[in-house]
């Protein structure tokens, strides 16, 4: 075990920088690619947005910038680098000295990411005891600080308190404030409000916000959900079957996609769509990622689908200023 | 590639949209018929040899007396305490016992015994048990509270001491020996079948079910059973195992089956004294109610994943991978 | 039942004063002394035939209890429930039974909603085997079953694969399938469409639509995202802590809340054109839901509310009709401070 501390952050260059992962996951039919060559980066104070539906890889990238993936998943290609180091290469011990301090996670489900059986001041201290050292009552004092400010009334009696006695937004803010305990480079946030209510979801993803900017850190926020995406981060990759299909500003993709998934997705949502008028569903659903087919991978959905795309997949190419789509014919879709 | 296209100003006259066929585009969770039970229980080696034991056992059971006549009961001083040997003929394989006594065909006699204490107590407690604690899970409330605390009641009372009581003061016979260990044994399947209503009736399909008037007597017959069932019946093999090791028990204390029958059992506590000169007497029953529970467990454990069809596809794995992989079914990948 | 229905065209207009579904005064409580849980309190409700109900709200607002209680699951404490006309609360037996084919429920999750065991014409035939005479012999049950997969666009091979073979969105088609069984006059919609994924919910919506318009089924549709309430329903209705808050045609509640919790409700949801209107006025509630063992004095959502004031927390709200309502366009609220009261609106 090294003694060393981690790297100190760069002022300059992505915090967060993740270049051609490759993720496989053994499975009853045989070892299948849950995430192939996924790349995109993130700057301090911007917010990234990976979106996808249901079997894209989101969740799967994300576990693995963080080093919990399923034992039955292995990293097999690509490089994470936060702070100038690949993750990837580093033993166990100099990634563990990473969570916290550098990275950081927040999870969709509260109640299970949260110890039942002890008390949440204790829980939300405990990052202090490890990466700082801090005795007991001090780390105590700093939860009930970080308390306070992720918006826990009453936050010195209710340090006592255990995890199931708190409502689901209050939870999410103890979550949050143990990620943001240690002032991380990159915090990623796996649906952090897909449980919750609305009016709680939209007090939460503001916390969030508030955080970042004032300790400038690189959100990462993995999500389905369009109109999130579109409200509270800068930045979007659009994931499907494991690939990076779009990647861009969120203002450009949204407003001028160019792939036919990215299309056909903010299509589906019915925001400005006509009663009585069906919705422009895209057919089919994602393919399994044991069926996932050579050439591209949407070709079984896609309306624009010709021959060459069954032969030969797409890869990202630019489609304007910082942003690239994977598609043939994305030129087809430039309108107005 | 019309019905794919997405859908912006014109909406498709002919086929409404809802008929767009969701899957014929993509690719799809390849439709697999259920596979026969006889080769999903090809592919499980361990399963199969389970299988086999008890068809034989079985076998034996039913019709073994008939063919071995009254060898089990003919006696041979003469033959006295012969080690298993292949030179004295079929009978012989297995050595004799103090009487000259075939063991082998002791043993063959003692399985139809064993057996018709063992099933049909287990057979009685299974079907009461379950009947009452589905019945009580179900309905909760009063009748849950009463149910269970019959179950309390039964259970407090130590079965071993209470059968040897009831078996003094009655005579063991056979009836009373299955009737015994029936009632001790209904608790175990009514709180397991309680637990299992329980949970089952507050799932969603249960209250689709409600949703069309279904009385409960059906619910729980198409719902409730079919799901505690593979649960019941792993309970039940181990149950008959138990079953089985007690009536051994019984009848090492005097009080079980008495002779000229004959059991498994009896025929482990009529060898006691030989252990050491001969030993075969002892430990060839003995050996033959473990390979029957060790088999009936066995056999249990696969058919619970054989009857789940979201399970299923855990037996089709190849047996090298089955162990090795983390058994991630297909449709749960993130 | 069939008397409304046409097989082609638009939604069938409500042809009668009589409406489909009645709910006045409904409450429902449960437990007993003081960890006693108000679910519903006073709800009105009407749903015309061939109409479709958003019912909107938060977690412990009531909507799960209400459409147990329109199914018939619960009983309510206080109110009347009709369907046309008719109490099925007052029903027994044979005439209950009958009854239960007119209502019918789709469920949120697609799988825990099916029986893993049973095939999908198992599933789906379910209903005829307490109600044996929808059916009358095995042959018209395969011709149904047929029918149904068709109408909610499955295959005919679907039919004796099981519920794990299928994916999220074909498995909700097997539930709205099994709802149509009976064929009923309304189907109660439980977030049908939350727990799949985007692309699939637009087939699914489509799939529901389409079946109104050919069947003209009602729906009582319950979700939390706006959007989707927004595109499907007629009329809408605003549910908070067991009451209703806001009720009237899905334009002008979305367009024109009356209701501080609407207004929030509707600028706290994302939405992809940032440039909408409502999130120039974005209302920040402050706080969380509060209990349902511990309702709030007088106007439940005073806690929250940041136009509340002294009355609120003395006087129950009443409810009030908004000023510039035409006839017949029904739009209320139970506020003491109404928005369009308050202030003059573009």
């Amino acid at each position: 075990m090294t003694t060393a501390p981690a790297p100190a952050p760069s002022t300059t260059g992505p915090a967060l920088d993740v270049e051609g992962l490759c993720v496989d996951l053994s499975t009853a039919s045989g070892t299948v690619r849950a995430v192939d060559g996924v790349s995109f980066s993130v700057r301090r104070g911007r917010t990234l947005a990976l979106l996808g539906e249901s079997g894209c890889g989101k969740s799967m990238t994300a576990l693995s910038v963080v080093g919990l993936l399923d034992p039955a998943a292995q990293v097999t290609g690509g490089a994470v680098r936060v702070r100038g180091e690949d993750t990837l290469r580093l033993s166990p011990a100099e990634r563990r000295k990473l969570a916290g301090p550098v990275l950081s996670i927040v999870f969709q489900d509260a109640l299970t990411a949260l110890n039942p059986v002890q008390p949440v001041g204790r829980q939300i201290g405990e990052p202090f005891r490890i990466h700082r050292g801090l005795s007991r009552r001090a780390a105590r004092e700093k939860a009930i600080e970080l308390m306070t400010r992720v918006g826990i009334p009453e936050p010195r009696q209710r340090a006592k308190s255990y995890p199931h006695q708190f409502s689901g937004g209050m939870r999410q803010r103890l979550l949050i404030a143990m990620a943001v305990a240690l002032d991380p480079d990159v915090l990623i946030a796996d649906e952090p409000t897909t449980a919750l209510d609305v009016t709680v979801q939209a007090q939460i993803m503001r916390l969030l916000r508030d955080l970042q900017d004032e300790r400038d850190m690189a959100v990462v926020l993995i999500t389905h959900d369009l109109a999130v995406v579109a409200q509270r981060a800068d930045d979007v990759v659009v994931m499907y079957a494991g690939t990076v299909v779009e990647k861009g500003t969120v203002r450009e993709v949204f407003s001028a996609p160019r792939h036919p998934y990215t299309l056909g997705l903010l299509d589906s949502v019915p925001e400005d769509a006509e009663r009585g008028q069906p919705l422009p569903a895209v057919p089919g659903s994602p393919p399994e990622l044991s069926a996932v087919p050579s050439g591209c991978v949407f070709q079984a959905r896609c309306p624009l689908v010709r021959e060459r795309c069954v032969r030969e997949r797409p890869s990202l190419r630019a489609t304007g200023d910082g942003r690239s789509a994977a598609c043939h014919f994305s030129e087809e879709l430039d309108r107005d | 590639m019309s019905e794919g296209r997405i859908v912006t100003e014109e909406t498709e006259e002919e086929v409404p949209a809802a008929n767009g066929r969701e899957d014929a585009p993509g690719p799809t969770p390849a439709p697999k018929s259920p596979p026969r039970w006889w080769l999903l229980l090809g592919r499980d080696r361990v399963a199969a040899a389970g299988a086999v034991v008890l068809t034989v056992v079985l076998l034996v059971a039913l019709f073994g007396r008939l063919l071995i006549g009254d060898r089990a009961q003919r006696q041979d001083l003469d033959a006295s305490l012969r080690a298993p040997s292949l030179s004295d003929g079929f009978y012989g394989l297995l050595g004799t016992d103090v009487l000259g006594r075939s063991v082998l065909a002791r043993l063959i006699d003692a399985a139809g015994t064993t057996l018709s204490v063992a099933v049909p107590a287990v057979l009685c407690s299974l079907v009461i048990g379950s009947a009452i604690g589905l019945w009580a899970g179900y309905h909760g409330g009063r009748r849950e509270s009463v149910a269970m605390r019959v179950a309390d009641v039964i259970l407090s009372f130590p079965s071993l001491l209470i059968a040897v009581v009831v078996l003094y003061v009655f005579s063991p016979s056979a009836l009373n020996i299955v009737l015994i260990l029936a009632v001790a044994r209904i608790p175990v399947y009514l709180r397991t079948s309680r637990a299992e209503a329980a949970e089952l009736r507050s799932r969603l399909f249960v209250d689709a079910a409600r949703t069309f008037g279904t009385p409960s007597r059906q619910i729980i017959h198409r719902h409730i059973l079919p799901i505690a069932l593979p649960t019941l019946l792993t309970v039940a093999t181990l149950d008959f195992c138990f079953v089985m090791l007690t009536e051994s028990s019984l009848s090492f204390l005097g009080i079980g089956i008495q002779p000229p029958d004959v059991s498994w059992g009896l025929m482990v506590a009529q060898g006691r004294q030989y252990l050491q000169t001969a030993w075969w007497i002892t430990v060839l029953p003995g050996l033959a109610i473990v390979l029957t529970t060790v088999s009936a467990t066995v056999l249990a454990a696969w058919a619970r994943i054989a009857t789940d069809p979201a399970q299923r596809w855990r037996l089709t794995l190849p047996r090298k991978r089955r162990g090795a992989s983390a058994a991630v079914p297909p449709e749960m990948i993130p | 039942m069939t008397d409304s229905r046409t097989t082609t065209g638009t939604a069938v207009p409500p042809t009668d004063a009589h409406p489909l579904l009645e709910v006045r005064g409904v409450t429902k409580g449960f437990g007993g002394g003081r960890r006693r849980l108000t679910a519903l309190d006073g709800v009105d409700l009407r749903l015309d035939r061939g109409e479709t109900l958003g019912l909107v709200g938060e977690s412990g607002c009531g909507k799960s209890t209400l459409a147990r209680v329109l199914l018939g699951l619960e009983r309510p404490d206080a109110g009347t429930v009709r369907y046309d006309g008719v109490d099925p609360f007052a029903l027994r037996g044979k005439e209950l039974l009958n009854w239960r084919r007119r209502v019918q429920m789709v469920f949120q999750d697609p799988f825990a909603s099916l029986n893993a065991r049973m095939s999908a014409a198992d599933l789906i035939g379910e209903p005829w085997r307490t109600h044996r005479d929808v059916v009358p012999d095995s042959k018209a049950r395969e011709k149904r079953i047929r029918e149904l997969l068709s109408l909610v666009g499955l295959r005919e091979s679907d039919a004796h694969r099981y519920p794990n073979e299928f994916s999220g969105g074909q498995r909700q088609r097997i539930g709205i399938a099994r709802a149509l069984a009976l064929d009923p006059d309304l189907i109660v919609c439980d977030e049908p469409v939350s727990a799949l994924d985007l692309s699939v919910q637009a087939q699914v919506l489509n799939v529901l639509s389409e079946l109104q318009s050919r069947l003209g089924v009602a729906y009582v549709f319950i979700s939390h995202d706006l959007s989707v309430v927004r595109y499907i329903s007629d009329r809408v209705t605003v549910m908070y802590l067991g009451k209703v808050i806001e009720h009237g045609g899905t334009e002008n509640v979305f367009d024109r809340p009356q209701h501080p919790y609407t207004a929030a409700l509707m600028s706290a949801a994302p939405v992809l054109d940032a440039s909408r209107a409502a999130h120039d006025r974005e209302i920040q509630l402050k706080g969380e839901i509060p209990s349902p063992f511990d309702i709030p004095s007088g106007c439940r959502f005073r806690t929250r509310c940041p136009r509340a004031e002294d009355i609120c927390a003395t006087a129950e709200p009443q409810v009030v009709v908004r000023e510039s309502a035409g006839a017949g366009d029904d739009h209320t609220a139970l506020c003491h401070f109404p928005l369009e009261a308050r202030s003059a609106w573009a």
